[in-house]
């Protein structure tokens, strides 16, 4: 049956991708299109006491300039589905109408018949800033200040506290306290592929049409009809190539509602591609954290308890999850290890930046961070082994599904067994004798370990804003060919090959006779999209449960076409075949099968008939008389679909265990990985090509985080980080070798008993680098580092 | 991100060009635009013309001439790495044009636009220093030679006059017992040097050397000679005391620059450090006698 399902096979999206000929926004090119630009404020925090936009009216090619006043009640705030208690919600204008709040905030927009005469009509408005100061510090702003929104009275967005049992108790209860503070420094998604929008209306069909790179082309559609007072019926939202996302298009962007508005306004195709720089100024950020953890821990390393108090620097203003995102670290937690007592004291706080929001993790690599980074100080305090401090408090494998004090049962899970396959893997104790030896030459050689577990397949409709399940449509056209609709939006993952890997395999057929199709909200039926390492365990299972109600109907017309009972029928590569005609082919009684796309022109009245006793039906053959619809029993309808919503019942539970090396330069402080490796476990694995790929890239913007990465705004809010000539992304270079291997322990939750990798190794890894970096400097008395470590931070530490 | 309006001019003789920027004093001259595009496309700068020297004949090219290296001013970062008889007479060359940017940038990027160009960060800088190289000016009143030591003047500025082409660079063939390193720490976003030493060394016999040239970039505003430890070289055996107390003046004099990535301190000390392993690289690449 699993001809596919669990094969490397590679990915069919890679072609066009590879030749060029994948279409991205930019790429699409309407005849009569406008382009825009935007006024951008070049002030963190300023009141806009006027805007001049006379001399940019008259450019050559400018055709329409908005400012917020024009708009301000024309197009509706930029959508925040969190709902949190007592939450403040400030009101998110398009463009900004009285004040800046970031630099980036879009001033205006200018409609231009080029994109050169848009931008050159930038430098033609002229805005009269009143210079506020900037709110930057996020632990200041969490305590007075200048206010951001003047209204609120505070810059404090809410608080929130979080968690299960008695934490004063447990920490009573506890030997010792050990406590630390640390910061999740703020980092940029920077996809590959920025954003991007073009909106056409078409006035006499009174259709929109809006093609975005997004991650969730149904829920933008939603959004975008309630914003622009379009209704969602005459909104078509296309997602074409996506060229990543990490998050960071999983939102509601102001740009756009904009577009579409625009083009309603003027009639026309109009176009807007975001540059790098506004890639980096206003696209949402990730992390932004400033917490203190305390763990009451036993002298033998048992966790009594574990309190965290964290500040979230949200930003300026909510984009679509930006409060919920340190909800996700309060989730997380109880990581790897049972703790009777958690709480999470979580105060969300405006400041003079870009919003944060969703990054690949989202809120739960902080919450592995904090709990990673903190066992290894606890087995510092305690003298004990981190490997040890690890075990000591994993659940045991026979002990799931297994509740935490966060309020999650997590579904299946074999710690141990994959620390120590990642301990076989790296050879811990060599590596910890080769480190005493080359301390001893005076090398400074760091090993760290992470043991994670993160939350994936969001997730229940229950626990998330806007529905947690997906939709598939599997249809089988006349011709044979497989056409699979599912409402999650792949935008690199590689889901047209791996849906129509478990397509294939369900249905017989070959792969290459399946397309998937996703991205377009005229042709797809609602979904959710993708994020949150949802889209195969969710969506996939849609798929498969979609394919086993068309392969009733199927069975049905089979045993009507056969005449015999459809529980007398057989599937197997896809054909009916009655059971006692299996039994006689084996006596070598031949069967006609028709080769789907070589039969005779005209195939279509080919169709095998109940009177030509034929015992064998491919599913192809069905399919063409379901459409021809002249011989299925009289009850049924013509056609071979068939649609399905799947409603998980719980999220699932990846986990695994990375061992990281490094070796730092003691005169320049450089740290350099020598060596990586990841076991991971995701459950059943699809295609182990894409899981290496997603456990390569998640280690390589883990590694970013821990060691380069890092959003800076400097005391005026202003950006200094806003190219990537300054703000370091890793590079190919950098990287050392990943050694991955895994465990597959099935989730109870789906039926593929997958659980989900995107954000596996962002979530894992960060940490091991870490502590290999601190456990390299413990000779110098260091239990810990902010991130990025860069090698002056070192070298101030050891010099 | 899209520059202002320009105009652009391909000239295929050089006094096309040095006529066109003759009439055009704001002109600027296109060799690899790998720095120039990129201000461009960030408005620092919104030059009227761009004079694009690509098709211009011979000035792209390597080769020995009167005991003399000579590179052409439009000379790729990746031909001079790629270079052969560049790998064998002259390894400093070839040595830091790997260490730049990426292959992209490499195939674009020419070591003439670089030295024009005179960034605080750039690598050539440093190379050029240390070989004691000459650089080939032309303007429409003739052509002139200017010490590498003469033309970084300051901050993405040299000695080049309005109106003038670097046309070709020019170095004194090693001769004897020498040794060459470029050693240089990327920094992590840009891949331009934090700070970057390149080392030549000529020996006597043994380990006494003869000559140091040490030039140093990414520390201060501009590329500098570190002369101080060239004369605490000169004349010594070097061993790890000698090498160590000769880098400790690698930023003498020098104002250094600090940024996100390394404050001034920092930078001062990872000069000394840069320092003294170019020295002790390029004392490890002489050929064995
Ligand atoms: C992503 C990236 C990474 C890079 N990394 C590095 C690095 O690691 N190290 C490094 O050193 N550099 C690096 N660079 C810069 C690169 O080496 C440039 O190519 C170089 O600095 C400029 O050379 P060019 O030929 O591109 O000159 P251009 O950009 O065309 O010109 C630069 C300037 O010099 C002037 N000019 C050019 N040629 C002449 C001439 N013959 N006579 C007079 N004036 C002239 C131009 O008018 C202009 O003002 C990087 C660039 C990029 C884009």
């Amino acid at each position: 049956m699993t001809k596919y399902v669990g094969q490397r096979v590679k990915r069919t999206e890679d072609p066009r991708l590879i030749k060029g000929l994948a279409h991205y926004v930019d790429d699409i090119g309407l005849p009569g299109t406008l382009h825009v630009a935007f006024v951008r404020s070049m002030y963190a925090h300023a009141k806009i006491n006027g805007i001049d936009t006379t001399e940019a009216f008259k450019a050559p090619g400018v055709v329409a300039v908005y400012s917020g006043k024009d708009i301000a009640t024309k197009v509706g705030p930029v959508p925040c589905a969190a709902a949190l208690p007592d939450l403040k919600v400030p009101d998110y204008r398009v463009l900004a109408t009285n004040k800046a709040l970031f630099v980036g905030h879009p001033i205006a927009a200018i409609v231009a018949t080029d994109k050169y005469a848009a931008r050159d009509a930038v430098d033609l408005i002229f805005v009269d800033y009143e210079e506020l100061p900037a709110v930057v510090d996020v632990e200041a702003a969490a305590n007075g200040g200048t206010i951001i929104h003047e209204s609120f009275g505070d810059n404090v967005a809410y608080k929130l506290t979080s968690g299960e049992g008695d934490i004063d108790a447990a920490m009573k209860a506890a030997d010792k306290i050990v406590s630390q503070k640390m910061v999740h420094q703020r980092l940029a998604p920077i996809a590959m592929e920025p954003r991007g929008v073009l909106a056409r209306y078409f006035p006499g069909e009174e259709e929109l049409t809006v093609w975005s790179s997004t991650q969730i082309p149904h829920l933008l559609r939603t959004q975008l009809a309630l914003m622009i007072g379009i209704p969602e019926n005459k909104l078509r939202v296309i997602t074409p190539e996506v060229g990543g996302g990490f998050g960071s298009k999983l939102n509601v962007y102001a740009e756009e509602a904009l577009l579409g508005w625009i083009s309603i306004q003027l009639g026309k195709p109009v176009k807007w591609i975001e540059s790098r720089r506004e890639n980096v100024q206003a696209t949402i950020h990730g992390r932004a954290q400033v917490g203190t953890v305390e763990v009451g821990v036993k002298n033998d390393g048992a966790i009594t308890g574990l309190r965290y108090n964290v500040v979230a620097d949200l930003g300026a203003y909510h984009q679509l999850l930006t409060p919920a995102i340190p909800t996700l670290t309060g989730l997380m937690l109880s990581g790897a290890y049972k703790i009777p007592a958690i709480q999470m004291n979580v105060t969300g706080v405006f400041t003079n930046k870009m919003s944060t929001d969703a990054y690949r993790g989202a809120g739960r690599p902080e919450a592995t961070y904090v709990v990673e980074r903190v066992m290894d100080v606890i087995a510092r305090e305690l003298n004990l082994d981190p490997i040890e401090v690890r075990r000591k408090n994993f659940p045991k494998a026979d002990e799931f599904p297994f509740h935490t004090a966060t309020g999650l049962d997590y579904d299946s899970g074999d710690y141990d067994g994959a620390l120590n396959k990642a301990l076989d893997l790296s050879g811990y104790q060599s590596l910890r004798e080769e480190q005493k030896k080359a301390r001893d030459n005076g090398k400074l050689i760091g090993i760290g370990v992470s043991s994670y577990v993160e939350i994936c397949a969001l997730g229940p409709s229950q626990a998330m804003p806007a529905g947690g399940w997906e939709s598939a449509t599997v249809r089988i056209e006349p011709t044979g060919k497989v056409t699979v609709l599912t409402g999650a939006s792949p935008h690199g993952q590689g889901q047209e090959t791996s849906f129509a890997q478990i397509a294939a395999d369900e249905l017989g057929v070959d792969l290459n006779d399946v397309t998937v199709i996703h991205g377009d909200t005229g042709i797809v039926q609602y979904g959710i999209g993708t994020f949150g390492s949802r889209a195969t365990a969710v969506g996939g299972t849609a798929v498969l449960i979609a394919i086993q109600k068309l392969k009733e109907k199927a069975s049905k017309i089979a045993a009507h076409m056969m005449q015999c009972e459809a529980s007398s029928l057989s599937f197997e590569d896809g054909c009916y075949t009655k059971k006692e005609a299996a039994a006689a082919s084996v006596t070598g009684k031949s069967e006609p099968v028709v080769p789907v796309g070589e039969g005779p022109a005209g195939a279509l009245n080919d169709v095998p008939t109940p009177t030509n006793g034929r015992h064998k039906l491919t599913i192809q053959e069905i399919a063409l008389a379901a459409h021809v619809a002249k011989e299925i029993p009289p009850d049924t309808e013509p056609g071979l679909s068939a649609t399905y919503f799947f409603e998980p019942k719980n999220f699932t539970f990846p986990f695994g265990t990375h061992v990281c090396v490094v070796e730092i330069d003691k005169e320049t402080g450089e740290t350099k990985i020598v060596k990586y490796v990841a076991v991971d476990d995701c459950g059943k694995v699809i295609n182990p090509l894409l899981v290496d790929g997603q456990v390569h890239g998640g280690i390589v913007q883990a590694i970013g985080q821990a060691l380069y990465e890092e959003v800076v705004y400097d005391e005026q809010g202003q950006l200094v980080t806003g190219e990537l000539m300054d703000y370091a992304l890793p590079k190919a270079s950098q990287m050392p070798w990943f050694e991955t291997d895994r465990t597959e322990t099935p989730s109870p939750v789906n039926p593929l008993g997958v659980k989900g990798v995107g954000e596996a190794g962002t979530i894992g890894a960060t940490p091991a680098v870490v502590n290999a970096v601190v456990d390299a400097l413990s000779a110098y008395g260091v239990t810990h580092i902010d991130m990025p470590i860069r090698p002056e931070k070192i070298w101030k530490l050891i010099r | 991100m899209i520059p202002a309006e320009f105009n652009y001019a391909r000239v295929s003789t050089l006094d096309e060009a040095l006529t066109l920027l003759a009439q055009n004093e704001d002109a600027k001259i296109l060799a690899g635009g790998h720095s120039l595009i990129p201000a461009m496309k960030f408005r620092l700068i919104q030059p009227p013309l761009l004079v694009d020297i690509g098709r211009i004949k011979d000035l792209s090219y390597i080769r020995e001439e009167g005991g003399q290296i000579r590179v052409g001013a439009m000379t790729t970062h990746y031909q001079i790495e790629a270079s052969d008889l560049l790998k064998e007479i002259c390894p400093l060359l070839p040595e830091c044009a790997g260490s730049i940017g990426d292959m992209q940038v490499r195939n674009k990027g020419t070591i003439g636009g670089s030295l024009a160009h005179s960034d605080p960060a750039g690598d050539w800088p440093a190379a050029i220093l240390a070989l004691n190289a000459e650089l080939v000016a032309v303007s429409k009143n003739g052509e002139r030679t200017i010490k590498a030591e003469d033309f970084f003047v300051d901050l993405l500025t040299t000695a080049l006059e309005p109106g003038e082409i670097l046309r070709e660079i020019r170095i004194n063939k090693p001769n004897g017992r020498t040794g060459h390193a470029y050693m240089k720490m990327h920094h992590p976003a840009s891949g331009f040097a934090v700070v970057g030493i390149a080392a030549n060394l000529s020996f006597n016999g043994n380990n006494k050397c003869k000559a140091a040239n040490i030039g140093v970039t990414g520390v201060a505003a501009k590329a500098y000679r570190a002369t101080g430890v060239e004369s605490a070289l000169t004349g010594v055996n070097l061993d790890d005391a000698s090498i160590g107390a000769a880098a400790a003046h690698a930023t003498d004099g020098a104002d250094a620059n600090g940024d996100l990535f390394a404050s001034a301190d920092y930078r001062r000390h990872l000069a000394e450090v840069y320092t003294k392993r170019a020295i002790a690289a390029a004392m490890k690449s002489v050929p064995s006698a």
